[in-house]
């Protein structure tokens, strides 16, 4: 019973705050309806035992994704008014474009709950093991079965690091910055020297 | 009693907020931006709820690498937003033409 209540709770906030984050005026108000999005869907996953996916999403879209769009949002001086010009023009044709998909779903679920195909079933090998908790069954793959496709996911963050730093790095003009070519380049005869003189021998007055 | 169902709907509802998104903010690429990750967060909802009713991880796992892509996307996607503003001082982008592809 306190499944049902949560999954509706969870599910009705999911879409109520997805469909502010589109409709919004702000995009400031966009981004913290967007995180409320991504709470309730984690709530979700926790309903079926994902906790570890849940927590993931928390932690990666909450703390990094939307936190980055907050960042952007604010650092650029946009007139939004502006953008939003087309919005009217542009809602009877978004409309129909999400008539015609969300029927496309509501027949699939329909022709599913028919009697679903045939496609095999799973073996067995991922299913998750008796006893082990969820973080434990998917270290488990992860670092067994799956182990290549987890370094390539880690392979795609470095790449998408290093894009995003090349991207937005500019060179400024009047920055006295590091030569390091010219610190490597340098020789000994033309670096200071550390001399001791003798008292009262070191300066000609 | 909540099923499969119950998520899939769910998931196919936020998948259409997302795309009706994209359409409405055709102007705003940062509310576009979102849109699509709110329709990767309906994929990734569909995924943990097959993998829960299938009772196969790997469902877990794709969902994992779903959001790996997603924070690169939305680095790069941003890192491309924050250069195209300092270029032109706006980020409408319903008529980008600078390249004429």
């Amino acid at each position: 019973m306190i499944q049902t209540l949560a999954f509706y709770l969870f599910a009705m906030l999911t879409i109520a705050s997805g469909a502010i984050t589109i409709l919004a005026r702000n995009p400031v108000h966009s981004v913290l309806w967007l995180i409320l999005a991504f709470f309730n869907a984690a709530g979700l996953m926790v309903l079926v035992g994902a906790e570890f996916i849940a927590m993931l999403l928390v932690i990666v879209y909450v703390g990094a994704v939307a936190v980055l769009f907050l960042f952007v949002v604010m650092m650029l001086d946009i007139d939004f008014a502006e953008l939003r010009a087309g919005f009217i023009r542009n809602f009877p044709l978004g409309i129909a474009i999400a008539v015609v998909l969300l029927a496309e779903m509501v027949l699939g679920i329909g022709a599913y709950r028919a009697g679903s195909l045939k496609l095999g079933t799973p073996d067995g090998s991922t299913a998750p093991a008796e006893g082990a908790s969820n973080i434990e069954a998917i270290g488990a793959l992860l670092y067994g079965r799956y182990l290549f496709l987890f370094e390539a996911a880690g392979i795609i963050l470095l790449v998408a690091m290093i894009g995003a730093i090349v991207l937005t790095h500019r060179q400024r003009g009047g920055v006295r910055g590091q030569n390091i070519a010219k610190q490597v380049a340098r020789r000994p005869d033309e670096a200071t020297v550390n001399v001791k003189p003798e008292v009262g021998k070191g300066v000609q007055l | 009693m909540i099923g499969i169902e119950h998520y899939v709907v769910v998931s196919s509802i936020l998948f259409v907020l997302g795309v009706l998104g994209i359409f409405l903010n055709r102007k705003n690429v940062i509310v576009i931006l979102m849109a699509i990750e709110l329709i990767l967060l309906a994929v990734n909802i569909n995924f943990v709820a097959f993998s829960s009713f299938l009772h196969d991880l790997t469902g877990q796992i794709f969902a994992m690498f779903v959001l790996t892509v997603a924070a690169g996307e939305a680095a790069i996607g941003l890192a491309i937003l924050v250069i195209y503003f300092r270029g032109r001082g706006t980020i409408a982008v319903d008529d980008v033409n600078r390249m004429k592809g």
